[in-house]
This record gives C-alpha cells, structure tokens and sequence, in this order.
C-alpha cells in the first residue's frame, strides 16, 4: 500500500503521519509538495493537519486553491481512498469534497484533549477493522472543529449514513459532555457519498502506539490497508492517467 | 555627534559608558554606531550585571557539547549520536505591554534559539507569573499570554509538554514570561553560529525587516518599567506560519551541507546576528543594508540595523554555495537575500548603498563592560527569616484547609490552561502535562525518552536567595527523577529587579552562589540561559525568581512513572523523611502559609546530599520497575500531594480515574500536634511513591542501604482521602476544588 501525504507550507502533522503508516503500520509512504499538479501512483492519500498557508482567511480556505488539490479531486473521482484529517477535513469542506464547514469550537478555545469516538458504522475502508458502535480513543487538536451543516444536510448524512465518528464517552455513549467542540450531533468524521472520502477532526496518528495512550488510531489506517488490498486487483485509480 | 542625558536614556546607556564608547573608537560615535553599541552593550546582549557571576555555574560534563553562552543554546549528548539542545529565554518586559504578542514573540524568538543549533525543535516549556488572578488587569494579561503562547506554539507544530504558572503580588506590574524550547539534531549536523571564513556571503532569510521592536533590547529588556503605553511600538509582532516554513527551510538549507553558520535575529536584531557571529568566528562583516528587503519604506539605516522583526535568520556560505541556499528557501516562499560578507579584518562595517554609515571595530562592540558591585541584604529581608511556629495559629480543621488549598490559584490544576496548547503534536508525548512531575517525550528510532521540566520559586528565593536558589535546582531535578529520568542539565533564566540596588546585587549573587552549589552536589551543568534584570516598577522589584529548565534521560522510555496511584490495593511510602516533622523551616515561604495566613516569612533548608540520594533511589525503582506512581511534595506539602496522586488516578486514557487513600495507623499516630507543619509544610527532598504491597518489604530494607529515610505512608482503597482524626474528604470533593481552582479565580 502506497500512502501520499500532501504538504502545504504549515503543515504539521505530514511526519507523525508519515510515521504512523510507515514507521508503525509498515506501508510505503511519501509527501506530496502542494505545488505538484498529480498523486498518480498511490493508492491513498492523506491531508494531513497543521495550519495550511497559515489558516489566513478561514482554515483550509486558501489550501482547496492549490495544484495539488486538483489533483486529489480527480483522484477522489475516481474512488482513491482520502482521509482529510483536522485541517485536512477542513480543506476538504473549502474543496467541496464534503459537505458543511467546521466553525471555532462553541467555546472559543483551541482544544487539545484524548476524545472517544463511536464508530457509526464498520462496512467501509476506513473502519473495516473496527466493530459497529466500538469506540476509540483518539485525540483532537483543533481550534475549528466545530461541525455544522444545515438541518437538511445533516438528515441526508444521517439517511445515507455518512456520519461515521461521532464523539462518545468511553463506554461508546454519545453525550454533550463528551463533545470537545460543539459540533452538530456530535459528528467527529463524515464521509462521502463514494464512501472513499473521510474527514476527521480528531487525528488518528496520535493514537498509534500504546505507549502514547492508545492504539486505536491503527484500526483506520489498518483498515484503509485492507480497503486498499481489496482495491488493487482492480487497478489504482490513476493509473490510467 | 552631541549627547544629552536623553539620548543616552533611550539607548540604556549611562554617561560613563558613552565615555568608555569615545575612548574606544577614539571619536564621537554617530547615531547608527550609538545605537548599535547601545543594543549590544544592554544588560539583555551583554550581561553587564550578570556575566561575572554566571562563571560561578559549572557549565561542562562528560555529556556537554557546547560551551554556555558560546552558541545559542546548550546541547547534551544523549547517546546514540543524537544532541539535545535547550535554552529558557524572558520575554516579560513585551509581554507586560502587549500579553498576546510578547508571549508569542517570546515563544517565536525561543525556538529561533535552538533552530540556529540545527536542531528540530521538538518541545516547548513555560514558566509564568501575574500579580494575584483578583483583578481584571492581572486576568488580562494571563488571557492574554495564554492565548499568545498556544497561538504561536499550536501554529508551528511544536508540542508545549509542559509548564508553571504562580501569582503573587511582586508579578503585578511585572509579569515573567518564561519561555524554553527543546530541540534534536545528530551531534554531526550541530550547526555553528560563528562566522568564521572570509568571503563567506552573509544572506538574510525570512521576513521583512520593519520598524517593530526597534529598542527591544536596550529600552525593553534592560530597563525598569513606568510608561507603559509609550513602549507598544516597540514590541513586536509575530508571524507563526513563517516561523513554520522558516523552520523548515532552514533545516533542509543545513541539510544540503552548504550552510557554513547560522544565527537568529533575536534582541537587536540585526546588529547582534551580524556582530555576534563575526566576534564568534574571529573575523569582520561588511553588511550593506540597501540590501536588506522591508516591509516599509523609508527605514533608516539606524532603524535596518536595530529592528526587532521577528522570523529572520542570518545564514553564512561560501559564494559558490548561495544559489542552492537560495533554492530551497525559494521553494518555501522565504525571501533569501545576500546582505554582506564576512571580511578578515575583526571589524564592523556598515553601508548603505555606497555610503558607510557604521564602523568599528568587532571586540569594542561585544566587550560590554562588566560591573561587580557589592550586594547587601536589606534589613527587612534578614527579619522576614523569623518564624516561629507559635506565632501562627493551628486553623480548626485540617480537611478545611487542605480544600482551600486545592483550590488556592497557586496549587489548582492548570488543565484549564494547559488543554489550549497542543501537546501531543509530533507524537512523543509519553508523559503529558498534568499525568507526571515532568513531561516525558521519547525519541524515535531509539528506545530511549527525554524527560523535561521547568521550576521556579520565587517566594523561597525572597526569604533566603541562596537556599531557595538550592531548592529550585533541587525541585526541577526532582521532577525529572520523579518520572524516572537521569537529570543531564539544566537551562536557567534569571528574573530579578534592578541589580544597580544593593539589595537586589545580593540577591543575584546569592542566587547564583545557590544554584552552582545545588548543581556541584546533584551533578549536573547549566549549560545555557537568559537573564532578565530591571523587572520592577514604582522602585519595587519582583521576588527574585530564577527559573531552572531541566533536561532528562531515560534508557527505556517504557520504564516511566506518571504521578497518579495507578490502582487500588497499593502501598503508599514516603521517601525522604523518616517521620513527619513539625518544624518552622518546613512552613517557610509555603503556600500554607501564604494561603491561610497571608504570611511570607521563614528561612527554607535543604539537605543537598539527602537530596541526591532520594533521587537517585525513585530512579532506581523507577527503572526496576517496583515503583507505580512517584510525585514530589511541594506546594501545598504531603497532603496536596497524597491528593494529587488520589485525583490524578490511574491517568490511563478513558481508565478508571480517581483511586482513595487511608493512612497507615502508624502515619496517623505519629502526626505532631502541629498537624499543619507536617501536612502542608514543604520540606524539601520527599517523594510520595506507590508500590506493590508485595514489594515494600524489599523497597524499605534497599531504602536503608541507600540512606534513605522511607516510611509506610498508607494504602490506596476506596474513594476517599483519610488520615485518621484529621481528614477524611471523598476524592470526588478534593477533584473538584482542584479542578475548578484556577476557573474559579478567573471569574
């Protein structure tokens, strides 16, 4: 499994990325420089957090305008597994791969605390290796993750069942308490309607190693290697290019 | 050029160094070469006050690899062929004016500091103190440095693992703002700020240079403090997403091989990056700064040399080397512009254009002169020692006292705080804020971990300056050993008042005295560090306050030790104290004190020796294995602390949370009949660990060999804190007071 993990200027978590796929789960993995104009050649691309350009404007605003987006948008067409993680799912609302928009969390501080996710649901790439309703434990690390969509977007997420994480107390109940941002209905990570496109405020990479606290964070990426295994006799998207 | 006592004031500089200046050149100096002797010739550049007695400080041990005060930072070989490379660095003055910005300016100028080693940084640390959180002014200005420091450090992706912050009084008007940054580099990519090879070409990298900050150095940093909102043009403002790519550029310019030296921008920008890294290579600089790109037009060349922009790095290389140096700041949108040279000749030249509007010689403008002057303790100071136990009176109810205390501003759990900051990016944080005495961060691709802390006291430091000096660098390496980790070195910055007052010199020197003597008896160096005089307003100074940044080693990062009483069913023992004491020293300058009877008096004691050996035995179990839980006895004593280990838990993420605590019978009879003393007072040198009940047999008897005084405390059960006859409160109670403390105070 080939991972390509996108680096705008202010990228941060591009290495701790890198060294969950690569230096823990073992696959292949390389950045991506925003100004290339093709991810041909992976099977799954990661946008990693940080503060991309700065944040100037509104996070992830300036990000969805460069060459490399371009390129992720094809791919995402194509049904390339991508996982947009914290000002990566915020890149991917500015770049309409999904919906909605992650506003300053509902009590204006930057947040970073371990948070529990309830999977919503285990039949797709990225929580294949996961049980229906199993909670993880993974940390946030945002100062925008506060989720909203209009009341009509969230009931055709909800219908199609694209919401997949929604934060949780440990025991896997969704709670106000256990949400760190204010985020409508709890949602933590939505996907879209290809179910190959995740965003994910919380970052899955930070839980990887059972000596930083958990290893959860390996049931997505794991599971996104499974997806990736099952896709390969079929051909890499891009390939064709 | 006509001088006046004004002028003179504007650049810190007296009538008698302006004279000295004269001398020197053997001419008047114009404005440009005023102004550059004023900057590097100020108490924050040149270290007037504090040089002579920094050499009091061991600097070396088999791990250093540099030289205190001959590179930006101290770096520690941790084995492996990796360096660590650390320094705390003030930034209170700018803070005072503008929280937000002179925190992150502070955070941003830091991180420069160990970037100019070639190392990645890889942590930040910070040591805070306001006047008392009871009025709206003091809250402002925490808020706002709050807000500065996770602005910037989130920005950057550098984690910020760990901290303190205290309120008094003396911090009113003069809040410290402390900040440290740790970095990592191979021992063979260390870079070097010297400028040390002629015909090198000088390129100046990263921002604009623009008018803020000019007189950072000499008028913020190295003076007392009245007019405050005259000085806002002079701090300056940051740009964390530059600092970002400037991080990065600068490390993949070094990595090409190409860069022969590196230096930041920090206090007197320009001035000092040029300067400095020619006196360090023994050779000259030819700058032109018609060459320097701006953020504004019309700068003088006096404001080109001396401003304060942040973001910058000064970066030598041979002249065939420049366009590949070039290329990779290119590709990171970083402007790179060749500035100047470096000439054989130990000289200073500065034109614009063709015109020469600077020049002298290297040495006159970096031998700052160096005064000792002869301290003398105030009177007040020697009376303030006396403390009798009889004069305070026994409060009605232990378990009264010891919530006050939990929720007292100075004690209160700062999660509030530190959940702002993002401590876990770069995924090393073993030990986070709050979980351990110190923060642990493993190093990739080796099996070992860093643990790093930063302490302060400055009440200690008030009532005794060289004991309470000696009780800073005990504390600091005691939180390392508290988590399992060999103390390396320390990093220190010096807050104190104007040191040109007598009372003040002695505090200083006496601190200094403390801290080397402290050092010499744990075995360890400092091997960096900032001093930061004049901190005082309306003639009154701040607690004398070094703050001691500390750096350790751990050989297996899965052998460490979080504070909390992991489970139930354990045995608590004290390290450190046979019985529990009941003695004015104990109550010294404690928060108990100063909480419950708003008093800060008394002479603190330290026993270095035992000191050493306790650490040395909690490492020991540490690494053994045998110890679950290891948290010091500070502020607040043992009770503050038996409820931390209670509150904290098993720490686990999503675990179980709180665990109870009973005394032992033998613990409860053996409390004095001065209960305060014993259970709030802050005796140094004691370690609340738990163990296995199965193993305290075999831990008391090695204790013994050790020469380490080690009593059965009690055990962990159920889910309250009782010590028969004197408190008995359910944990639940005791977290919520601890937790809510600070919110509360900030309402």
């Amino acid at each position: 499994m080939r991972f390509g993990i996108l680096v705008f200027p202010g990228t941060w978590s591009d290495t701790d990325c890198h060294h969950a796929v690569s230096g823990v789960l073992g696959q292949e993995a390389d950045y991506i420089w925003h100004k290339e104009d093709s991810v041909d050649g992976y099977d799954a691309i990661i946008v990693p957090g940080g503060f991309s350009y700065g944040d100037y404007l509104r996070a992830g605003a300036i990000a969805r305008f460069s060459p490399v987006m371009g390129a992720v948008r094809d791919f995402a067409a194509q049904g390339g597994l991508v996982i947009g993680i914290c000002n990566g799912f915020q890149i991917l609302c500015e770049a309409g791969l999904l919906p909605g928009a992650l506003r300053r969390n509902g009590h204006l501080e930057y947040r970073c605390q371990w948070t529990h996710l309830r999977t919503e649901r285990a039949d797709t790439p990225f929580t294949n290796r996961c049980g229906a309703g199993q909670s993880l434990a993974v940390p946030v690390s945002h100062g925008e993750g506060n989720y909203y969509a209009d009341a009509s977007t969230i009931a055709q997420l909800e219908e199609q069942g694209r919401i997949l994480f929604r934060y949780c107390e440990p025991d896997g109940t969704v709670t106000p308490d256990a949400n760190p941002n204010g985020s409508v209905d709890n949602i933590a990570g939505i996907i879209n309607e290809g179910r190959n496109v995740l965003g994910m405020m919380p970052h899955p990479e930070r839980s990887c190693e059972a000596l930083l606290g958990s290893d959860d964070g390996n049931l997505i990426f794991g599971s996104m290697i499974d997806a990736g295994a099952n896709r390969a006799g079929a051909g890499r998207p891009g390939a064709h290019h | 050029m006509p001088v006046n006592k004004e002028i003179l004031d504007e650049i810190a500089l007296s009538q008698a160094e302006y004279d000295m200046i004269v001398d020197r050149l053997d001419r008047e100096p114009n404005p440009v070469e005023l102004g550059m002797f004023g900057a590097l010739w100020s108490e924050h550049c040149g270290y007037k006050h504090s040089r002579p007695l920094l050499g009091l400080l061991p600097s070396r041990s088999d791990r250093t690899l540099s030289q205190a005060g001959a590179e930006n930072a101290g770096a520690i070989d941790i084995g492996n062929g990796l360096a660590v490379v650390f320094k705390v660095e003030s930034h209170n003055h700018p803070s005072a004016v503008e929280p937000l910005q002179g925190a992150a300016t502070g955070v941003g100028g830091i991180v420069r500091d160990i970037l100019a080693m070639g190392a990645r940084p890889i942590a930040l640390l910070n040591s805070l103190r306001f006047g008392p959180p009871d009025t709206a002014a003091n809250r402002r200005l925490l808020k706002g440095v709050v807000d500065g420091i996770g602005w910037y450090g989130n920005c950057i992706g550098v984690p910020d693992v760990a901290g303190e912050i205290y309120f008094d009084h003396c911090y009113s008007q003069n809040p410290l703002v402390n900040a440290m940054c740790v970095g990592i580099a191979r021992i063979e990519d260390l870079a070097s700020a010297a400028a040390d090879r002629t015909g090198d070409v000088l390129l100046l990298a990263g921002a604009g240079t623009g008018r803020d900050g000019i007189h950072g150095a000499s008028g913020l940093a190295s003076r007392t403090f009245e007019e405050e909102q005259e000085l806002r043009p002079t701090v300056q403002v940051g740009n964390p997403f530059l600092e970002k790519s400037l991080i990065e550029a600068c490390l993949e310019a070094l990595a090409t091989g190409r860069v022969r030296a590196l230096q930041d921008l920090g206090a007197a920008g320009l001035t000092s990056a040029a300067v400095e890294s020619a006196a360090r290579g023994g050779r000259g600089i030819a700058l032109d700064i018609s060459q320097v790109h701006r953020r504004e037009s019309g700068m003088t060349g006096y404001e080109v040399m001396l401003s304060e922009s942040q973001e910058r790095m000064l970066l030598a290389a041979a002249p065939e080397h420049v366009p590949a140096i070039r290329e990779v700041f290119d590709k990171w949108d970083i402007p790179c512009h060749p500035v100047g040279a470096v000439t054989d000749e130990p000289y200073a030249l500065v034109t614009d254009g063709a015109e020469p509007i600077a020049s002298a010689p290297v040495s006159h403008l970096t031998d700052a002169p160096r005064y000792r002057l002869n301290g003398q303790p105030s009177a007040e100071s020697v009376e303030r020692q006396r403390l009798r136990l009889r004069d305070v009176p026994l409060p009605a109810d232990a378990g009264a006292v010891l919530l006050q205390l939990m929720a007292a501003p100075n004690i209160a759990s700062r999660q509030g705080v530190y959940r702002q900051y993002d401590h876990q990016v770069q995924t090393n944080t073993v030990v986070a804020p709050g979980a351990g005495d110190a923060a642990v961060l493993r190093i990739k691709g080796t099996g070992q971990a860093i643990a790093v802390a930063i302490d302060g006291n400055g009440r200690q430091c008030f009532l005794d300056p060289y004991r309470g000096a000696q009780m800073v660098v005990a504390e600091v390496t005691r939180n390392l050993s508290c988590v399992g980790a060999e103390p390396l070195a320390l990093t220190d910055c010096l807050n104190f008042g104007n040191p040109e007052r007598p009372e003040i010199y002695h505090q200083l020197e006496q601190s200094i005295r403390g801290m080397a003597r402290a050092c010499r008896a744990l075995g360890v160096p400092v091997v960096s560090g900032n001093a930061s005089l004049y901190n005082e307003s309306q003639g009154t100074a701040i607690y004398p306050t070094p703050i001691v940044g500390g750096l350790g080693l751990l050989e297996d990062a899965r052998r460490h030790c979080g504070s909390g009483f992991p489970e139930e069913g354990l045995t608590v023992v004290l390290l450190g104290a046979s019985q529990l004491t009941a003695r004015a020293s104990d109550l010294a300058g404690s928060e108990y004190l100063n909480t419950m009877h708003g008093m800060v008096r008394g002479r603190p004691r330290i026993d270095l020796a035992l000191e050493r050996r306790v650490q040395s035995f909690c490492r020991s179990l540490i690494s053994d294995g045998l110890a679950r839980s290891a948290h010091d006895c500070s502020d607040g004593g043992l009770a503050v602390a038996l409820a931390e280990c209670c509150i904290l838990g098993d720490g686990r993420i999503g675990g179980a949370g709180s665990v109870g605590f009973v005394a032992s019978d033998e613990m409860s009879r053996n409390i004095p009949a001065r209960w305060d003393a014993a259970l709030f007072g802050e005796a140094a040198s004691r370690i609340v660990i738990s163990v296995d009940a199965a193993d305290v047999h075999r831990i008391i008897a090695a204790a013994e060999t050790a020469g380490v005084p080690a009593t059965i405390s009690g055990r962990t059960v159920g889910n309250s804190l009782r010590i028969d006859g004197l408190i008995d409160l359910p944990v639940e109670e005791l977290a919520g007071a601890w937790y809510g403390g600070l919110n509360n105070a900030l309402q």
